[in-house]
């Protein structure tokens, strides 16, 4: 087990980078604390696979280092760095059996045959495949081989550090609850340091203590749920986090108040006088109906989704969604809404604004 | 439900029946026919049974023939398959490289078998061959025409070198359908080069490998153009694999019911070995699935 260190790390695919395009992974300096799980979230393209692959050894990062407990292990071969990885795809060995599958890691690091034995029994009870252990692994089913890769990463007992590079996706929704179950089990026993790809916001917020969100090669924003929910640092996070994501609104801000196109909205705290480009962010779970008082808004069309209904809606012409109780009553004119005040963020520029006088929030390494 | 009945379909068929009947069917009834019976020329035929089988079966002549011709493809089997996979884990992967390597692979492949036969046959000679004077010259005793060792290095080299790339090309198509994450996996698993290739690349290539050895099989058993170039079956009958003796027998003494009887068993011998292989290959997929 280890705490790993990202120091200036970057890195691009091309020989030459020269703008900012060029760099598949923005500059990133992170500590992964040992112990922990973490989830990468984020969309398809957005480097989340290139910084795994680089924690694993599997490719030389451009610029930066990354140590190990304090060992610069930047140009360590994978062999050296004691790492588990389970890919997207399942990876088996067709030819061996369930139990040659997973003794393979041990046997390779040569290993005593009894300890591989308890090991690999230890390993096939957890990922429930003690009566197939002596079948091939070959025409088995994508999940079964899924759960063999999972056990092959976690056979051995002292790796520095489990990487997931999006294991469930080719797995059926309902193995998946029950993998990510084990997987959160497994971590609680053996307190190894995750490390959990997705672009799956569900699946990245009940996985990890903390998630790493990611965006065009950047991370944007690092916290628990429960942060990236109330206090998205970046639009991005706001937009990608939650469903649907949060609303933005073009404002001006002074001071406690912000002006959204003539009208007066308060924020429940001092933000100054920000420059930049001002949006204000609210979530869809933050916005109430109204009659009367607040901003009047246009309802386009209303999602029932079972526990509670979503309002697409327009106000002031930009498109807001509203998540309104199932008895809630929706008038179709005249309606208003109100955002809780101590619930909307400002954002200048995309980036997050900090009111001044608060003490909670966090910036994005 | 009523079927309908509709005998035109049946017109459909004959073009097919007309095309397999002119080119496989009655040519293979003419073996047949000349392989019981017995002539003398004038389209007289004297019914002889099941003789020239059993002449053929108690003379040594095609047990000596079948048993050179097992052991040729035997030798040249175990030289290309090992070789064209070796040649084909050395290829680059991508890149300009990738594609010269697949170009001057397939050469070998674009030259007909009597050219390939006559480049050989010059290339060892030892008055004026590149290869069999330069021997010669080194003191070597290289004469394919006069020694049997000799005769038969030169036939399958140029085997070798002929149909190794086939073996390469097909063992490298199985290679590169091998996705990236195997490679990965099994460096964090801290797996050898040998293991590596025991338990990832080996598996993944055995379909195309089984096709690969079954082809290669098949045609080395059937061959005929390049020994008959090169050595025409010699010194004595050296390298007189099964096609040549039968070529002789048929064209060179004219005995055309011994030989028709001879093609009949060559025919079966290929087709129960090719079946035989087939079976082996599928259960062997079954199996392993199902176990």
């Amino acid at each position: 087990m280890a705490q790993i260190t990202l120091k200036n790390l970057a890195h691009s695919y091309l020989p030459n980078p020269s703008q900012e395009d060029d760099w598949a992974l923005k500059e990133i300096d992170h500590v992964w604390r040992d112990g922990e799980a973490y989830a990468l979230l984020g969309p398809s393209g957005c480097g989340k696979s290139t910084l795994l692959n680089i924690i694993s050894g599997l490719l030389i990062p451009s610029q930066g280092s990354i140590l190990f407990n304090g060992n610069d292990v930047t140009e360590a071969p994978t062999a050296q760095r004691n790492i588990a990885q389970v890919f997207q795809f399942p990876v088996v060995y067709d030819t061996m059996t369930v139990r040659e599958n997973l003794a393979f890691p041990l046997k390779n690091r040569g290993l005593d045959a009894g300890i591989i034995k308890e090991r690999v029994e230890r390993i096939g009870d957890m990922i429930g495949m003690t009566d197939q252990l002596d079948r091939k692994a070959r025409g088995l089913a994508a999940d079964a081989k899924q759960k063999i890769s999972l056990g092959r990463g976690m056979v051995r007992e002292d790796v520095n550090a489990l990487l997931f590079d999006e294991p469930l996706t080719v797995i059926d929704p309902h193995m998946k609850w029950q993998l990510r179950t084990q997987l959160k089990e497994l971590h609680r026993q053996f307190g190894h340091t995750m490390i959990y790809v997705t672009h799956d916001q569900t699946e990245a917020l009940t996985f990890a203590d903390r998630v790493v969100v990611m965006h065009d090669g950047r991370v944007v924003q690092i916290g628990t749920p429960d942060e990236l929910f109330e206090r998205p640092e970046h639009t991005f996070v706001g937009y990608f986090i939650g469903s649907p994501g949060m609303n933005f609104l073009e404002c001006s801000v002074e001071g406690e108040t912000a002006t959204v196109d003539g009208n007066r909205i308060a924020l429940g705290s001092d933000y100054g006088r920000p420059s930049g480009r001002i949006q204000l962010g609210v979530r869809p779970e933050h916005v109430k109906l109204s009659k009367g008082e607040g901003l009047p808004a246009t309802i386009d069309r209303v999602e029932d989704v079972g526990r509670h209904r979503i309002v697409r809606a327009r106000v002031l012409g930009a498109p807001l969604n509203i998540i309104a109780g199932e008895g809630e009553a929706i008038a179709t004119d005249g309606q208003t809404v109100v955002f809780e005040p101590g619930r909307v963020n400002i954002y200048s520029d995309d980036w997050r604004v900090e009111p001044h006088g608060s003490s909670v929030g966090r910036r994005a390494a | 439900m009523e079927k309908t009945v509709n005998h035109k379909a049946w017109f459909l068929v004959l073009p097919v029946l007309i095309l397999v009947a002119f080119s496989a069917v009655i040519p293979l009834m003419t073996v047949v026919n000349y392989s019981v019976q017995d002539t003398f020329g004038n389209n007289v035929f004297f019914w002889a049974g099941l003789d020239w089988f059993e002449q053929l079966l108690a003379s040594d002549r095609m047990w000596n023939a079948l048993q050179r011709q097992l052991v040729f493809s035997g030798i040249i089997l175990a030289i290309e398959v090992p070789l064209g996979i070796f040649v084909a884990l050395n290829m680059p992967k991508k890149g300009f490289w990738a594609s010269v390597c697949l170009v001057l692979m397939s050469l070998p492949l674009l030259i007909p078998w009597n050219v390939v036969g006559t480049i050989w046959q010059i290339f060892a000679r030892v008055d004026i061959g590149l290869l069999g004077y330069t021997l010669r010259s080194l003191g070597i005793n290289y004469n394919y025409t006069q020694d049997f060792f000799a005769a038969w290095t030169t036939v399958i080299v140029m085997d070798v070198w002929h149909w190794t790339s086939l073996v390469a090309l097909l063992a490298y198509a199985g290679l590169q359908s091998i996705p990236d994450a195997y490679y990965q996996a099994a460096k964090i698993d801290q797996a050898s080069r040998w293991a590596v290739f025991r338990y990832i690349e080996l598996p993944k290539m055995s379909g195309v490998l089984m096709i690969a050895i079954l082809l290669r099989f098949m045609d080395s058993f059937m061959i005929y153009t390049e020994p008959f170039v090169v050595t025409g079956g010699g010194p004595g009958n050296a390298t007189t694999f099964l096609s040549i003796d039968l070529v002789k027998m048929a064209l060179g003494q004219f005995d055309l019911g011994p030989a028709a009887a001879f093609s009949i068993m060559y025919f079966l011998v290929i087709l129960t070995i090719s079946y035989v292989f087939y079976i082996v290959m599928t259960n062997l997929d079954k199996r392993d699935g199902t176990q």
